[in-house]
């Protein structure tokens, strides 16, 4: 099956006075239809940036550089000219963000913000728009719809900010659906509500889904692959229960280790050492090797590929190559 | 139990809304009615979502802000009756580190100075002397002494929530209010800040009041936990007790909610209906009873608001909790 998305060697840079800046680096990933991938990594590992080129909504100063290859379905987004864009942007690819508050028109209602959304993609009355944004709201959940379709972000919670978002993103029924930190801004019993709509939603239109979290808890028994980001790279790739079940990147096994448990016996936590270097001063070699427990002489100078280590399942790690022999 | 370090009893805290219609609006309750103990060298967690009052118990026994009624007890007095001149002599045993340490920190004086200014104007060392505590706190928070000269603005996340926490043991406190002190920070630096504030406490024997909305980074760090939900405490006692059989249909739910990094663990999900409610028109009876999920509530949850029991160990504030569920 040929894959909905492909990225390849993605390669971002901000210029900046003195130092490039070059906040993801050579990122290759595919994502087939219905497919949940979730991208996973700390603050300034590249996962955000990395959602925003695939709808080449980078900010400036920034630049996808070339050579970097964006794909869905075969089409060349990287190519395309303003109207193309437009016809994926929002219509194929949707997106919703960590803070809808932002995302959303304060001086307009639910119903318009969502109306405009369906009108921008189908060519349907005012009316029928507005009975669609019904429906939509009814769909993500909202208690009594109908009041709310008139209200202004201002006057929803957090919680109903992001199922309206939602809303406003399935309007064009997309095949992918891009969700950066989706649930990051809120509390966790309403994180759980709108994690569960996500995998409702998944279910019932067979959407593929880029989920961007640095939450691994959430990414457990929902997404299928998981791709570990460090450094504006993939350090590991593997199915959801590989990547559990066999963490391999040092980097990967150092952030399970940091994260407290809720049940078993409380032990002290493993943190990593040191801190997450600047996007202007990658290390040299493995971009890990200052922070990597287990670190031979060569990860200083040379940068490990993507190495198998099982099925489906890669790091960049030269512990590949020794776990082989 | 010998006696309380510190104990808070009947803790109120009400605002008053303000504006055009600010006499007809009925009060914030933003704290109503909290009270709990803190022993020697003992670690309290103070659990809830956002708006349930946490944050203003944490402000409010420091006197930050005015409590609307309630008692401090800490060495004997009542914290929050003493005159100016008491409260500036016992302010230094009550600290507090705050969730962002970058908005607490001034941006133009160094972090030497920063450090240094507690230890000033309490008199707790000559003036010579001063420097050479500075670079033994920084040590002590694991920052090179080297440091003390520079700004805030050069500092990383992690960095600075160690600054702030040299800043408050500058004055050798015997009780730390940590307000969400690693929810700003990723993974891999969360535990290393954790495992600081652990290290802190054995070797000088203070008290925490931890507030946090992370289950698992309060069971991480509290041997007891209380669980608030506007503006009253719902549950509390041991932390392995009250988290391993939760009495309290709230904790439950929160306990569910919270995400798992692995995808092994079958846990039971429970998805709580709805937003919590504002703390300026609160519910009738149980102020949980719109989202609980409890088969057996009745028409007493709706009309009778629960007061703590003791069960089992633990305290709840639910008219059907039961031992043992």
């Amino acid at each position: 099956m040929s894959p909905l998305l492909e990225v390849e060697n993605l390669r971002i840079t901000f210029p900046s006075s003195g130092a490039t800046s070059r906040p993801v680096d050579g990122v290759s990933f595919s994502l087939s239809k219905g497919e949940l991938l979730a991208v996973v990594g700390e603050s300034g590992c590249g996962k955000s940036l990395t959602a925003l080129a695939l709808l080449r909504l980078v900010p400036p100063p920034g630049q996808i550089l070339p050579g970097s290859v964006i794909r869905l379905e075969g089409t060349d987004v990287l190519a395309l000219g303003a109207a193309e864009l437009r016809s994926i942007r929002g219509r194929r690819v949707g997106m919703i963000f960590q803070d809808p508050m932002t995302s959303l028109n304060p001086v307009f209602t639910v119903a318009d913000q969502i109306s405009e959304s369906v009108r921008a993609h189908q060519q349907v009355s005012k009316r029928a728009a507005r009975a669609r944004a019904l429906e939509l709201l009814q769909e993500v959940g909202i208690p009594d719809p109908v009041e709310r379709l008139d209200n202004y972000p201002h006057q929803l919670s957090g919680g109903m900010r992001q199922r309206v978002m939602i809303a406003i993103a399935l309007a064009s029924e997309p095949e992918l659906l891009v969700a950066d930190e989706p649930t990051t801004a809120l509390d966790v019993t309403v994180q759980a509500q709108i994690l569960e709509l996500l995998d409702r939603l998944r279910a019932a239109r067979g959407m593929a889904v880029l989920l961007i979290t640095h939450d691994l808890g959430i990414v457990a028994g929902r997404a299928d692959r998981v791709a570990v980001m460090y450094a504006g790279r993939l350090v590991e790739e593997a199915t959801t229960a590989a990547l559990f079940a066999r963490p391999s990147h040092p980097y990967t096994k150092g952030l399970l280790a940091s994260v407290p448990r809720i049940t078993g016996t409380v032990t002290r936590l493993t943190p990593i050492a040191g801190t997450v270097p600047p996007p202007t001063a990658w290390p040299s070699g493995c971009r890990f090797h200052p922070r990597c427990p287990d670190a031979l002489p060569r990860c200083a100078t040379d940068d490990p590929p993507a190495l198998p280590v099982g099925e489906q399942h890669r790091m960049r790690c030269w512990l590949a190559e020794a776990g082989q022999r | 139990m010998s006696s309380p370090l510190v104990e808070v009893r009947g803790l109120v805290k009400y605002y008053k809304a303000t504006g055009f219609l600010a006499r007809k609006a009925p009060p914030v309750r933003a704290v109503d009615g909290v009270s709990f103990t803190v022993g020697k060298g003992e670690t309290l967690g103070l659990v809830g979502e956002s708006g349930c009052g946490k944050s203003t118990v944490g402000r409010t026994i420091l006197r930050l802000q005015d409590a609307t009624a309630g008692s401090v007890f800490f060495d004997g007095s009542d914290f929050l009756a003493l005159d100016p001149a008491a409260l500036r002599q016992a302010r230094r045993k009550l600290q507090i580190i705050f969730q962002d340490p970058y908005s607490s920190l001034n941006p133009r004086m160094n972090v030497g100075n920063a450090i240094a200014e507690g230890i000033e104007i309490h008199r707790l060392a000559p003036r010579a002397e001063i420097p050479g505590r500075v670079a033994q706190l920084l040590e002590e928070v694991g920052l090179d002494p080297g440091y003390a000269a520079r700004y805030p603005h050069e500092f990383s996340g992690g960095q600075r929530q160690r600054i702030g926490i040299a800043r408050a043991l500058a004055v050798e406190p015997e009780f730390i209010v940590c307000d969400e002190p690693v929810s700003a920070l990723d993974v891999s630096v969360q535990a290393q800040v954790l495992n600081l504030l652990a290290d802190l406490q054995a070797r000088r024997g203070i008290s925490y009041l931890f507030i946090a909305h992370d289950l698992a980074v309060v069971r991480q760090i509290a041997q007891r936990v209380a669980v608030m939900y506007l503006g009253r405490i719902v549950e509390s006692g041991r932390t392995e007790e009250v988290l391993a059989r939760p009495a309290h249909p709230y904790t439950k739910a929160l306990l569910s909610a919270v995400p798992v990094p692995d995808p092994e663990t079958k846990r039971l999900r429970i998805i709580l209906p709805g937003d919590p409610p504002s703390p300026s028109n609160p519910p009738s009876g149980c102020a949980f009873h719109p989202r609980c999920p409890d088969p057996d509530k009745d028409e007493r949850c709706t009309t009778e608001r629960p007061v703590l029991r003791q069960i089992g160990g633990i305290e709840v504030a639910c008219h059907h909790a039961k031992v043992n569920r």
